[in-house]
């Protein structure tokens, strides 16, 4: 198990991996959100907290159908599948190193991000808390998504639609508990929504998607 | 150890390829399987492998014993020939593979990225695979593409040396291997016959 995560570790690293990708499509999407809404920097302070999560989660959308398109096309996933790993190990692998290359890069990014927006100070805390309980469950989603869509050529279209409405309500308690804490309020509720949310996919969705991958590599 | 396939009916796309098809293989033999393209032979190998369930039959096969090397040989390009060679080994719970690196020649590209292998360099990495696993059962789907004669030659022995060490194979080919002592299976005579009332919208009519 823990090779494989080594490997795919590797792999985002190297050239053509992807590392960067859902960082670098964060960053355009908070540069030029202030050039669409113009400068009020009051206004701004105001929808940050939704920005930030939108584009959290949009840039984790971006390199969802990585996850497993390449390993099935190189034939590696076969061979996955007949190896000593099991089906739930390794999409559970899958999903960690996703998260580990998109979704943690992207919690730690997102204080710089929330001073290109104006968010208040008091907002970091809350923010950075929820991204770093909510990205986690935009990965586990995602990789049930990918192992859904996997072995259909330019998947990413059905991907996208399939996983989106599953990712609305990370996205809604999410971008509330940021938006509470930055307008100061108590943010016990959306943070134990969000927690639950992340807990029951994780305990869930990878023998959702250990299952559907097994049908697709028929 | 040993392989048996008893009254095996395969699918490939919901249409019948194979049917009827029985052998057993016991410690030490081989078995290689010819036919025409599109007869089943891939198809069998991986129900064999367990990658899709058969229509009716059985495949009996010890549990973790097996490993299957399809048409494509699961190698990252950015990843050098010893991180790929030391991925499957771990993954298969072994650790090392400098026995594999020597018997398929790898040893001298070593620290190349796979990438910039040759086709037959690459599958020489893909069966070279096989050794670092230590599974017993080898199920292979025509090992031997891109390979030039002194590569199968090299592959030849690594068989032999896999049947005299207690281990099987199932081969699927279009060349000779030079293994004398492998059966051959022709799996053309159990070519499925079309079902001739295979009318599902006759049902409702």
């Amino acid at each position: 198990m823990i090779a494989l995560l080594i490997r795919d570790f590797r792999l985002a690293m190297r050239a053509g991996g992807g590392f960067g990708l859902g960082l670098a499509f964060f960053l355009i999407v908070v540069t030029l959100v202030p050039f669409g809404v113009g400068p009020q920097s009051t206004l701004l302070a105001t929808i940050a907290p939704g920005i930030l999560w939108l584009g959290a989660l949009l840039a984790c959308l971006l390199s969802l159908d990585r996850i497993f398109a390449l390993d099935w096309e190189d034939g590696s996933l076969d061979l996955l599948a007949t190896s000593p790993l099991p089906m739930e190990a390794l999409v559970t692998i899958k999903a960690l190193a996703h998260w580990l290359t998109t979704g943690l890069p992207l919690v730690l990014a997102a204080p710089v991000f929330a001073l290109l927006l104006n968010m208040p100070t008091e907002g970091y805390r809350p923010l950075i808390i929820s991204l770093l309980l909510g990205t986690p469950a935009l990965s586990v989603i995602g990789t049930f998504g990918a192992a859904l869509t996997v072995g259909l050529k330019r998947g990413g279209l059905l991907l996208s639609l399939l996983v989106l409405p599953l990712y609305v309500p990370t996205l809604i308690f999410g971008a509330e508990m940021a938006r509470r804490g930055a307008e100061g309020f108590d943010t016990t509720t959306p943070l134990l929504m969000l927690a639950g949310i992340t807990c029951g996919t994780i305990a869930l969705l990878p023998f959702a998607s250990a299952a559907v991958l097994r049908v697709n590599l028929r | 150890m040993g392989l048996t396939v008893s009254d095996l009916t395969i699918a490939r796309g919901g249409i019948r390829v194979l049917e009827g098809l029985s052998f057993a293989l016991g410690a030490g033999q081989a078995l290689v399987l010819r036919g025409p393209n599109g007869v089943g032979k891939t198809t069998l190998l991986r129900t064999i492998a367990g990658l899709q369930p058969p229509v009716s039959g059985r495949v009996k096969v010890p549990a973790d014993a097996l490993v299957y090397a399809g048409h494509a040989d699961g190698i990252k390009a950015t990843l050098t020939v010893r991180e790929n060679l030391g991925f499957w080994a771990q993954a298969f719970g072994n650790s090392d593979i400098t026995g594999a690196m020597e018997a398929f020649q790898l040893a001298p590209l070593g620290e190349r990225p796979a990438g910039a292998l040759s086709a037959g360099q690459k599958r020489r990495l893909g069966l070279a695979r096989l050794l670092v696993t230590g599974r017993k059962i080898w199920v292979l789907d025509e090992p031997t593409v891109s390979l030039d004669v002194e590569a199968v030659a090299m592959f030849a022995s690594a068989v032999r040396a896999h049947l005299a060490g207690g281990g099987l194979a199932v081969i699927a080919t279009h060349i000779d291997l030079g293994l004398s002592e492998a059966q051959v299976l022709d799996v053309g005579p159990f070519k499925a016959k079309p079902l001739e009332h295979d009318d599902f919208d006759g049902a409702f009519l």
